[in-house]
């Protein structure tokens, strides 16, 4: 078995004086999909947080390629080839569409993603490339929001709840264009509410609750009672 | 014809205000940081041009070939080394910081340079004027205005037309998602302190050429350039120009009414644009 | 839970520090009785500084509103004193008074204007606010214009027959405003209203879902900060005899000065501008010789301080050793176990 591209060895993550990680050990192998699943507040964003840098911890808990990163600055860890798109899509609203892919692009990474290959995969946004990002609809700014973090020809992809507050037919688009995404190679870690959608594109899946690990398994493989129970706690 | 005379002269002076606003809006714009110090640089950076020049005996306008470097070399350590630390959610610590960091440039400037009144000798600069019409409009003002609209034009371009730029707003917008793209925060506001105090070196060496100072000046400088960006409205770098232009007419126009009311009459300005605008006349950004 | 638990305010220390600081203040009081004139005039100012630094603190350290302009209530004052004597023929006692009020009640435009304002542009814009005071005061030509003017001696000789008498008299009325300032925002502190300050100073956001009218109260804090700077300010050049525009709005004298007093001892603490007073003039009087050197040193200091103990000497000392001399937080007690907890 190759060395895993990611590692967390029993990773602590704090928010000041609240624990929202107790543990969590976990490895993901090169060119993976793994879903994230867990109740609100189980600990999947901080966890998220935690490998992208904006959240320090102690640097033997992440390890990236077998570097410590778990103590890193945010932009080396992007500029190392971690990319993420965020929670709620945050893009810059005083950039237009393409500068927001432009800012993605400037940690000069080489690779196939590029702003034509993103206008290729995204053909709308082509059109709206010069309208501020915060004209578009919910949909589309997902698509920025992922093409933002594709720019940087990440190794890894962080994926926070790309379906939150967007129409389920969005999300279905979103979801058809993965494969496409994350096929060249690229690993992606996807959290997720949907478990559906979650298991349906992922290889292996960790559920998350009160901030530990409460199942990992293939994501075709789990069943309905395994994840409930895993979920909500054992009854 | 004296009231035409007060109001050109005022929008010339108001060329010399934008510069001293523009460094404060673009340090606002990006980090949100005022910096309470900004006027006593502008002091600094009039004195590190009177060393210039008379060290190397050059004229004043090139000594900004070294005054302007250095003034940018400082912003980006300052910031490295100090203001980053002060950022924050809490307005204590940036504003307490730069004000201790004013009292010591007043104090260091007054140790070095004593409390007598300096002024840069510009020559032939200082007293050239061209005739319009009825008008004796000063070489240096005009120079001064023209040097305003092209360090605003310039900053417009820097903002909005290059990769700086975008990393500029982009930080502005969402520090922490800036740094998820690859950004150095901590760099890229060095780099915009760096520049701002680049304007700044500007803005000092020409107000060392138009006025003697002293290093207990550096108070009022920051005031108007305050005022100005108010005025003009928070964001907004070509309001700095509006702002200034009003501010410089007011105080000569003041003036023209009574010696005493120059500076009050800025002041007045300002605040009745704060009563009926709030937030300036041409705002971009909510403070 | 269901161990007794008691909720209180006082703490041993507290207490003890009660009784030795009645016998000190007992001690100040009758200064004029075993004190040379040279240090009565010292002691007046340190207690008209250290009121001007407490009521800087109550602004800055509990409302959020830090200003850089409290010299145009300082100014204000001053002036007042001299106008309500001189034109108004008030005794000077009343003439204080008076300059208290009228500063409360200039404020309240003032505020109107600058709480437009936000954060740190607050702070420029009460800078400027003291400019508009200074300058429109250099105008007054019947208070001696730009260059000033001395209170005439007759108005001195109608507060208290004698010179020693007179700086008995003074020294007395500067102790009586710091501790009256100190009780001020202490019970201000302890109110309803204080603790919506608290409230807000720990969290805006959630203090106004709770209900809490944060301009209001902040505008509050404002005037009556602003009419008590202003008497403090009528008693600082009451001991001077005499005011200029440069020295009543002298952002060096009235606001830098405070501004480093409260950040060295401790912002947003009460027992902050005590610790920091006493260490300013400790400072001065061992340092004011190096001159620009001197004011250099403290604002390092101030810039230090602020960066790696930004609740100055009083917090860190809090910190360490669970101290509280003015009971402001309430403490949950277990009688079990008695455990106290710092701050609340």
């Amino acid at each position: 078995m190759p060395d895993p591209i990611l590692a967390l060895h029993g990773l602590d993550a704090f928010y000041g004086d609240f624990q929202a990680l107790y543990g969590v050990d976990m490895t993901v192998e090169e060119g993976e999909i793994l879903a994230i699943i867990g109740a609100n507040g189980a600990g999947k964003t901080t966890l998220l947080r935690s490998i992208s840098g904006l959240i320090r911890n102690a640097p033997e808990q992440i390890l990236y390629r077998g570097e410590a990163i778990g103590a890193g600055r945010p932009d080396v860890i992007a500029t190392a080839g971690i990319a993420m798109v965020p929670e709620g899509r945050q893009l810059f609203p005083s950039l237009s569409v393409e500068e927001n892919l432009m800012i993605g692009g400037r940690t000069g990474r080489a690779g196939p993603w590029n702003l034509s290959s993103i206008y290729k995969l995204f053909p709308i946004l082509d059109e709206r490339r010069h309208q501020a990002s915060t004209s578009l609809s919910g949909g589309q700014q997902q698509m920025v929001a992922i093409g933002r973090a594709l720019m940087s020809n990440p190794d890894i992809i962080l994926f926070d709840e790309i379906s939150l507050g967007l129409a389920p037919v969005i999300i279905k688009d979103i979801y058809a264009a993965l494969p496409n995404i994350v096929g060249a190679g690229m690993t992606a870690l996807i959290v997720e509410q949907d478990i559906s959608k979650a298991l349906s594109v992922s290889a292996r899946v960790y559920c998350l609750q009160e901030g530990r690990v409460s199942l990992e398994g293939r994501s075709q493989q789990v069943s309905r009672e395994e994840i409930s129970r895993a979920y909500f706690g054992a009854s | 014809m004296e009231w035409v005379n007060a109001v050109v002269q005022g929008t010339l002076l108001g060329g010399l205000y934008a510069l001293f606003a523009a460094g404060l809006s673009l340090i606002f714009g990006v980090m949100r940081l005022v910096n309470i110090a900004h006027g006593d640089l502008i002091v600094l950076s009039a004195y590190l041009g009177l060393t210039t020049t008379v060290a190397l005996g050059v004229h004043p306008l090139l000594a900004l070939v070294l005054v302007l470097p250095v003034m940018a070399l400082f912003g980006y350590v300052l910031q490295r080394v100090l203001l980053n630390q002060t950022l924050g959610q809490d307005i204590l610590p940036p504003l307490l910081v730069t004000f201790g960091l004013s009292v010591i440039i007043q104090n260091a400037l007054l140790e070095t340079y004593t409390a007598d009144p300096q002024k840069m000798d510009a020559g032939a600069l200082e007293t050239a004027s061209v005739s319009v019409g009825p008008l004796a409009l000063g070489v240096l003002p005009l120079l001064t205005f023209g040097i305003a609209i092209v360090v605003i034009a310039g900053l417009q371009f820097i903002f909005y037309r290059t990769a700086l730029g975008r990393a500029f707003r982009a930080t502005s917008d969402n520090q922490e998602v800036a740094q998820l793209m690859g950004l150095n925060k901590a760099h890229i506001f060095g780099l915009a302190m760096a520049l701002a105090l680049a304007v700044t070196a500007i803005a000092g060496v020409l107000l060392g050429i138009r006025t003697s100072f002293d290093p207990s000046i550096g108070g009022a400088r920051l005031i108007f350039g305050f005022e100005a960006v108010i005025i003009g409205g928070l964001g907004n770098l070509w309001g700095t120009l509006i702002g200034g232009i009003l501010l410089g007419v007011s105080q000569t126009v003041g003036a023209a009414i009574s010696p005493g009311f120059q500076l009050l009459a800025g002041h007045i300005t300002f605040l009745v644009i704060l009563a009926l605008r709030p937030n300036g006349l041409f705002p971009r950004i909510s403070g | 839970m269901s161990q007794p638990v008691t909720i209180t305010r006082g703490t041993s220390a507290a207490r003890m520090a009660g009784v030795a600081a009645l016998i000190i203040v007992l001690a100040l009081v009758a200064a004029p009785y075993w004190a040379g004139r040279a240090d009565m005039r010292l002691l007046g100012e340190i207690y008209l500084y250290l009121a001007l630094a407490t009521l800087w603190n109550l602004l800055a350290g509990y409302a959020g509103l830090v200003s850089v302009g409290q010299q145009a209530f300082v100014g204000f004052g001053g002036y007042m004193l001299f106008a309500l004597t001189i034109f108004g023929g008030l005794h000077p006692l009343l003439a204080i008074a008076g300059a208290g009020v009228l500063g409360a009640l200039i404020s309240v435009p003032v505020a109107g204007l600058i709480f437009r304002l936000r954060g740190a542009y607050f702070a420029i814009g009460t800078w400027v606010m003291a400019e508009v005071f200074r300058l429109s005061f250099a105008q007054v030509s019947a208070l001696g214009g730009g260059s000033g003017t001395s209170l005439p001696t007759d108005i001195v000789r109608s507060m208290a027959d004698g010179r020693s008498a007179r700086e008995a008299l003074s020294y007395w009325l500067a102790l009586g405003a710091a501790l009256a300032v100190m009780a001020a925002v202490y019970f201000l502190l302890r109110s309803r209203r204080g603790l919506a300050l608290t409230a807000i100073r720990d969290n805006e956001l959630a203090a106004s879902s709770l209900g809490i009218d944060i301009w209001r109260t902040k505008f509050c804090v404002y005037v009556v900060t602003s009419g008590l700077t202003a008497v403090i300010g009528a008693l600082l050049f009451l001991q001077k005899l005499r005011i200029s525009p440069d020295a009543a709005f002298s952002v060096n004298d009235w606001t830098a000065f405070v501004i480093f007093i409260v950040v060295i001892g401790g912002i947003g603490t009460l027992e902050g501008p005590i610790i920091g007073t006493i260490v300013f003039f400790l400072l001065r009087e061992t340092l004011a010789d190096l001159g620009t050197v001197y004011l250099m040193i403290l604002g390092l200091v101030a810039i230090v301080i602020m960066l790696r103990a930004p609740k100055g000497i009083w917090g860190f000392l809090a910190e360490r050793y669970g101290l509280e001399l003015f009971p402001l937080s309430y403490r949950v007690r277990h009688s079990k176990t008695d455990k106290k907890r710092p701050g609340g």
